[in-house]
């Protein structure tokens, strides 16, 4: 009663359904299930190898689902095309530090995707650019070039390029490494600010522990080297579960 | 006499073929440089070389066998590039090494034109005649119309291809559009500066405009501006002296890269 009553509160975000990955004859990940509703903040962690980063390309359809089915928003994601639903942060150092971008640019090409072919950016794409600026706090440094800033301000124009369409999703992978622990604690204080007033999905790959127990108020364990999951649902959402639950009693 | 030569027709043509390459090498050669693909400049110019080779054995306009090599060989270099994703410049290897074997079959089968194909490995912007002209008019237009269309999408696409991916692009025919481009630009401007010299046309403009240039819409713009200025004054400079213009726009293109990091030097000390 309880459950079915919460899944009408509560949309299904990511499902995973009996995912399994080989490379080269060599399992990956075996039969992982999981599923992670609206405002969850999920955290998935897992030694070298664990395959966090695999797991992280096939839900963003870089990597095909070869055995089971991934679904995101009840979509499954060999069907998906609404890709402007998710916000996606990837590693620092993905990206060629002396490419001749400016902030504002890389935080604009958030709105680029297969909807937006052809056109011009417009007037109130800009503003929602100045927005996204504004809310991680770098509008002053909009027109510097993104290799010249330090390894915070990137990740908070990274972060302001995954926020400018206003994602259902948004999903981390390691945002913290090669950051300074100062800047981490500042990166994390502003996550935790994000789940809890902006009505978001979140999905963080990370191999720091610490990071993980501070926020999901529990200590993982990893298991045998795989892949775990840590869920951590909004004050939101836990007021939501306790109107189901006595709208169930009543 | 400088005058003479300056103004007449062959000048003319010339210096116009050279404007419109010096617009489409940089605009293509910026997102080579940027993807870390600046040698395949090289490698297509040498499989053109092929085709012109090919064109002048079976009697078919040469720049256009060369074309269709040009393209080949580029979705030849995007499918070795999938088969061997993490030795990228193998791809390169390859078909460079191919086109270079299959120029020189063709240059043995055909003897008598050596000469000819000598004007398209080092150049012979003199010689434009009006289809050559036409043809290069062509190649800008549709370059240009396609860069317009997909400024923000080839950007992405170069900067960070996951998130184009990501973002629902089509990465796969956005990358296929891009080779294509740069195989029908280095085609075309292979009779301007010669196969062995068109990477430099493609490469050291936006060599120099990295340097300087703070965004990505003003490295474009600057690396434009860059090649039209080696290119008209080199043309001008080869024309009075008698000197081969393509040697003299590259030769041109790396005095002012060295002037720029020269001159950012100091600025910045």
């Amino acid at each position: 009663m309880l459950s079915l009553a919460q899944e009408d509160c509560h949309e299904h975000i990511i499902e995973l359904e009996n995912i399994s990955f080989s490379y080269r004859d060599q399992q990956v990940i075996s039969d992982l299930n999981f599923a992670a509703k609206e405002r969850d903040f999920v955290g998935v962690i897992g030694s070298n190898g664990a395959g966090k980063t695999t797991l992280l390309r096939m839900i963003v359809g870089l990597l095909p689902v070869e055995n089971g089915d991934i679904r995101l928003f009840g979509q499954s994601i060999r069907k998906f095309k609404d890709w402007e639903r998710i916000g996606y942060v990837p590693q620092k150092n993905t990206f060629n530090p002396l490419f001749p971008a400016t902030v504002r640019e890389v935080v604009l090409s958030g709105l680029y995707n297969n909807k937006n072919l052809f056109r011009r950016v417009s007037k109130s794409q800009q503003r929602q650019c100045d927005d996204a600026l504004e809310v991680m706090r770098i509008q002053e440094i909009a027109n510097k070039r993104i290799g010249e800033l330090s390894g915070g301000q990137q990740q908070r124009a990274f972060l302001a390029r995954a926020l400018i369409n206003h994602p259902d999703l948004l999903i981390l992978d390691e945002p913290t490494v090669g950051i300074d622990a100062e800047t981490q604690a500042g990166f994390f204080e502003l996550i935790t600010h994000m789940h809890a007033h902006h009505h978001m999905t979140f999905l963080m790959v990370s191999h720091d522990m610490d990071m993980i127990e501070g926020y999901l108020g529990k200590t993982p364990k990893q298991k045998n080297g795989k892949i775990q999951f840590y869920v951590r649902h909004s004050h939101e959402i836990q007021n939501c579960e306790e109107q189901n639950l006595q709208h169930s009693l009543t | 006499m400088i005058v003479d030569i300056l103004f007449s027709d062959f000048f003319g043509r010339a210096l116009a073929g050279g404007v419109l390459i010096g617009i489409t090498a940089p605009l293509i050669g910026i997102f080579l440089v940027l993807r870390r693909l600046s040698m395949i400049g090289d490698t297509l110019a040498h499989v053109t070389i092929a085709g012109v080779a090919l064109g002048f054995l079976i009697n078919l306009y040469p720049l256009a066998a060369g074309l269709v090599f040009a393209v080949l060989a580029s979705f030849a270099i995007e499918k070795l590039r999938k088969a061997y994703k993490s030795y990228a410049e193998l791809s390169i290897a390859i078909i460079m090494s191919g086109g270079v074997a299959l120029a020189s079959l063709f240059f043995t089968l055909g003897m008598g034109y050596n000469t000819d194909v000598m004007s398209y490995l080092f150049g012979s912007i003199y010689t434009l005649d009006s289809t050559d002209l036409m043809v290069v008019g062509g190649v800008t237009v549709v370059v240009i119309v396609v860069i317009s269309l997909f400024f923000k999408e080839f950007f992405l696409l170069s900067f960070e291809e996951d998130a184009a991916s990501v973002s629902g692009l089509p990465v796969r025919m956005l990358n296929m559009l891009l080779t294509v481009l740069t195989a029908l630009v280095i085609s075309t401007a292979i009779k301007i500066v010669g196969a062995l010299l068109v990477s430099a046309l493609l490469t050291i403009p936006v060599a120099i405009s990295l340097l300087i240039a703070r965004s990505f819409k003003s490295s474009v713009i600057f690396a434009v501006v860059i090649s039209e200025i080696a290119v008209v004054i080199g043309l001008v400079i080869a024309g009075i002296w008698n000197l081969a213009p393509g040697a003299t726009i590259v030769l041109l293109l790396i005095a002012m890269l060295i002037l720029t990091m020269v001159g950012k030097r100091k600025f910045s000390s």
